[in-house]
């Protein structure tokens, strides 16, 4: 029998709020260490914690935009055990009570690895979601060479914990998993959401077991620093606890560190060395009353990628592609959306955005944010190019300059006297003039080769300076052959 | 005249009318102190400099403009010492003043000496601070009661006007009782626990010690009210607590909780209460008998709940960022042994238990269960206040021990606060003041009369307190030291 592997993640999120979870410090990264601390996230005697507001929203927010239900009442609880990180030795967190229960994570196929999105298994997967919940984040310890430091600066920084049920089948899925989640997240503004600057972690619960069989022992690795480690990570413990069980090894519970220059795992502790660490309600916070800020967290409610996606293909006839890279960032999303509203053709300006302007950002080092040109400017330029005003290759042109300048279409177009020759009997001229110039090519072309025109077109393009109408040039060439 | 045997109404009027200035009532506590407190070594340390200093620039104007304080150990003072008793903290100063503090300021008062305590106020004697025992200023071979007992003490020895004590089980009023002074415990979340050193967070309250009723109820407008600072501080408004003193009780109707009266109970303070009780009839109380049945529940559920909590509360002292910290080799050595060399023996029993009944397996039987019942005892008093207006009760159920007597016996110890515990375990407002005294070898030995009432109806306790104390001499009798 072959052994199919479950995948369950518990994801931490930081949120972006300003201030802290349980205190008013600042949440900033990157400033000296220990000075963005007080008595409350040092866990001095007598202090004690008051819950963040935006805190609880932003995590009812995520809720909602994963389809969660946030019960009226969720409460505080501490879990206790010792480490130099944690302040005060527990941790303010939610055990039996959480924010928000149950929802699910719709896993796209250009979520996907780019190498697997012609493979996937389980096309409109979406991974069920057990639980959000919220809780303060640990100081960042710093070994040197004989010694430790700790800085308390991260010490207390709301963290949210999305625990998935185990319903992931491969690496490519807890890889979709993620990008999806990462997405929406980033959508709703409550994280940043980067796995490289700590802001978004992730531990997998990986087991293995025939199928139709009850879970394998489920073993837990940790230290993954980006989505494609996650990836690789859980692709090798797979196959690591495959071939266990086929040697007929025993798996016990454990939890295990993945090395990245390494690319494996090593076990870090079993479940015998387990803590307890007896959860109890903290006496120092009251339940949360969560009808006091759901209805105004629900008029916050972003459109989400996923249905920004839908939208864009069902009114703008853009590709499943097309409409899933603009939906990949809510800035650009919003970007196409301005500039498609008032297009001829919205498809066109997605060709724009996707084809030159995406391009042209990263070259620049540029994002949609501080994109010099305008939404408003592009669909200027593409209703240019599509009422024939300008061709296409000048379109080009323009585009560069309106980049390099932030200059409006029309008016590079009128400096430059860009503007495409569309008068046929100006380009009828022309075309009698390359046709004269070309006795051999239309020979031939009369002689039944009919690309030959192709070389008579380009003359008369070269003796319009670039200006004439490719499209009336052709039908006027045409026409004049068949005389 | 002996400044330090004024009340704070009376030391109050004193400034006002520029007879004394704040400077000299500090200059008489510190010389009263300093003839007195090697005997009574109701003081950890005070710093008369700082306190000076503010009394230079104290506005008289303010409701305790130029009153010295003194507060218990365990409440954070900027700048001082906040050791709670324990060799955990003796190297810790306090970074930021505790909310009471800030609004003691505020008014005008300063806060002036650290008083001792049973180690972070876990006992009922004071022979658990790590830094030696209070001796009782009415018989100094006697324990003053605690955990508060050095805040009890100097009240009681004219070493100051009055002080801040913190109350988990009885830790205000059994000390009050013990000394012959005023002592009230507010209702949970009247007065914010910022800055008061947590022993158990769902039971803890800090609250005032002085010679009369009145001087409570000054501190307690100062001291109420909510703090944003403490999530479990009430949003309500704070009454003038002296706005029913002097008001006839006649009428009003005091419950007698038979669970109160029992067996065992000192026949001294079972005598001087029942004359109590049957001097507020004489002035027109009503009295009705009340039955609390789940007292006997009280004692075993408080050192669940107390303990469970502490076992968190105490975790943070580890001498990673404050506070003693050990020689030791490796990251769980420095656990073991600072926390071994920084607590005593009863801190270390407590997080022990509390540590156990948390544990997985034992939570449903012991933490859980103890909740529910500590619902019960809130549920008997509410029962029991549908019948009356407050209940009147001995404080504790013997005049002050002698030291060391109970000191190997933590189970007789525990017992020392049977009358005050089921009152944290509901929240409810208590207070203690002088009823009479017990002569035990020839010497007089302070007994305590507790009022028990309904939540935030502080005003009506000090109310009924103020026409016993009013209509007795109890209150002015001092101790001769």
């Amino acid at each position: 029998m072959p052994l199919i592997p479950t995948i369950g993640l518990e994801v931490h999120v930081q949120l972006k709020t300003r201030s802290k979870m349980f205190c008013g410090c600042a949440v900033e990264f990157g400033a000296e260490p220990n000075t963005r601390v007080c008595p409350v996230c040092l866990g001095y005697p007598g202090a004690l914690p008051v819950m963040n507001r935006a805190a609880l929203e932003m995590t009812a927010l995520t809720g909602l935009m994963l389809g969660c239900a946030v019960p009226e009442v969720c409460k505080f609880d501490r879990k206790n055990y010792f480490y130099p990180d944690m302040p005060k030795n527990y941790q303010i967190t939610q055990y039996d009570q959480p924010l928000c229960v149950g929802g699910g994570v719709p896993l796209n196929e250009f979520a996907y690895p780019k190498d697997a999105q012609k493979s996937i298994v389980n096309p409109g997967k979406t991974v069920r979601l057990t639980r959000i919940h919220l809780e303060e984040d640990v100081a960042k310890s710093q070994h040197f060479e004989s010694s430790t430091g700790i800085d308390f600066n991260r010490a207390g920084t709301p963290l949210m914990e999305i625990v998935s049920e185990p319903d992931i089948a491969s690496p490519e899925e807890a890889f979709a998993y993620l990008i999806a989640l990462q997405q929406i997240l980033i959508y709703g503004g409550v994280s940043d959401a980067d796995m490289e600057k700590g802001q978004l972690r992730c531990d997998c619960n990986v087991s293995v077991a025939e199928p139709g069989a009850p879970l394998g022992v489920k073993i837990e690795i940790k230290n993954m620093n980006s989505i494609s480690a996650v990836r690789r990570a859980v692709a090798y413990e797979i196959e690591r606890q495959i071939a266990a069980v086929q040697k007929g090894e025993r798996l016990v519970q454990s939890t295990r560190r993945w090395d990245d220059d390494s690319a494996q795992t090593f076990e870090m502790r079993s479940k015998e060395s387990a803590h307890d660490y007896r959860y109890f309600p903290d006496p120092d916070l009251l339940p949360v009353d969560t009808s006091v800020f759901m209805d105004e967290v629900r008029t916050r409610r972003p459109e989400l990628p996923h249905e920004k996606r839908d939208r864009f293909v069902r009114d703008f006839g853009v590709t499943p592609y097309d409409a899933s890279v603009l939906a990949s960032e809510k800035a650009l999303a919003d970007y196409f959306d301005a500039a498609a509203k008032s297009a001829r053709k919205p498809k066109n300006v997605a060709n724009w955005i996707i084809n030159d302007l995406l391009s042209a950002l990263t070259t620049a080092e540029k994002t949609i944010v501080d994109c010099p040109i305008s939404a408003h400017a592009l669909d200027e330029l593409v209703n240019l190019i599509d009422a024939g005003t300008i061709s296409s290759s000048q379109g080009k042109e323009v585009f560069a300059a309106m980049f390099a300048t932030g200059a409006p279409a029309a008016q590079i177009v009128e400096e430059r006297g860009l503007k495409q020759e569309s008068d046929s009997g100006a380009i009828e001229a022309l075309c009698q003039q390359a046709i004269a110039n070309s006795p051999k090519a239309v020979a031939e072309y009369k002689a039944g080769k009919l690309q030959a025109i192709n070389s008579v077109k380009g003359q008369v393009m070269k003796l319009s300076q670039g200006k004439a109408n490719p499209v009336v040039v052709s039908q006027v060439l045409e026409k004049l052959l068949a005389e | 005249m002996d400044l330090t045997s004024l009340s704070i109404s009376a030391l109050r009027e004193k400034l006002v009318a520029r007879e004394v200035s704040p400077l000299d009532a500090l200059d008489a506590l510190d010389a009263r102190i300093s003839a007195v407190d090697d005997k009574v070594h109701g003081f950890l340390s005070r710093d008369l400099a700082l306190a000076k200093a503010h009394a230079a620039k104290a506005d008289l104007s303010l409701p305790l403009g130029g009153v010295p304080i003194a507060i218990k150990d365990v409440i954070n003072v900027t700048g001082e010492p906040c050791t709670c008793g324990s060799r955990m903290l003796l190297p810790y100063r306090a970074p930021y003043d505790a909310t009471v503090i800030a609004k003691l300021r505020a008014a005008g008062a300063i806060p002036f000496g650290r008083a001792n305590m049973d180690e972070f106020a876990m006992g009922s004697s004071t022979e658990n601070s790590a830094f030696g025992p209070t001796h009782n200023p009415w018989d100094l071979t006697r324990t003053p009661g605690g955990s508060s007992g050095g805040s009890a003490a100097v009240v009681a020895a004219d070493e100051a006007f009055a002080a801040l004590g913190s109350d988990t089980g009885g830790s205000i009023r059994q000390p009050a009782a013990l000394c012959g002074i005023v002592g009230v415990k507010p209702t949970y979340g009247r007065v914010s626990r910022y800055g008061l050193t947590a022993f158990a967070s769902s039971l803890d309250q800090i609250g005032p010690f002085t010679k009369t009723v009145r001087d409570a109820a000054l501190i307690l407008d100062v001291i109420s009210g909510k703090d944003p600072m403490d999530s479990t501080s009430l949003d309500q408004p704070v009454p003038a607590h002296t706005a029913l003193l002097g008001r006839d009780i006649r009428g009003m109707k005091l419950g007698m909780p038979r669970e109160y009266f029992i067996d065992g109970i000192d026949p001294q303070v079972d005598a001087a209460v029942r004359a109590a009780i049957r001097h507020y009839e004489s002035l027109g109380a009503e009295i009705v008998e009340v039955s609390l049945p789940n007292t006997e529940h009280a004692v075993g559920v408080y050192y669940i709940i107390a303990t469970a909590e502490c076992s968190a509360n105490l975790a943070r002292f580890d001498g990673v960022r404050y506070g003693h910290r050990a020689e030791s080799s490796g990251l769980l050595d420095h656990y073991g042994r600072t926390r071994e060399e920084g607590f005593g023996p009863e801190v270390k029993r407590r997080i022990i238990l509390g540590t156990y009944v948390l544990s997985s397996g034992y939570y449903d039987a012991y933490y859980l269960r103890a909740q529910k019942v500590r619902t019960l005892i809130r549920d008997d008093f509410t029962r029991a206040f549908a019948q009356c207006d407050a209940i009147v009760c001995p404080t504790s159920p013997e005049p002050a021990f002698k030291l060391g007597d109970r000191a190997d016996d933590p189970l007789k110890m525990y017992l020392a606060d049977i009358f005050t515990i089921a009152t944290n375990l509901a929240g409810i407002p208590g207070l203690s003041l002088p009823c009479g005294f017990a002569e035990v070898d020839g010497k007089k030995l302070p007994i305590g009369l507790q009022l028990l009432g309904q939540p935030l109806d502080e005003p009506r306790l000090l109310q009924i307190a103020h026409a016993y104390e009013q209509s007795t001499d109890w209150h002015k009798a001092r101790p001769g030291l």
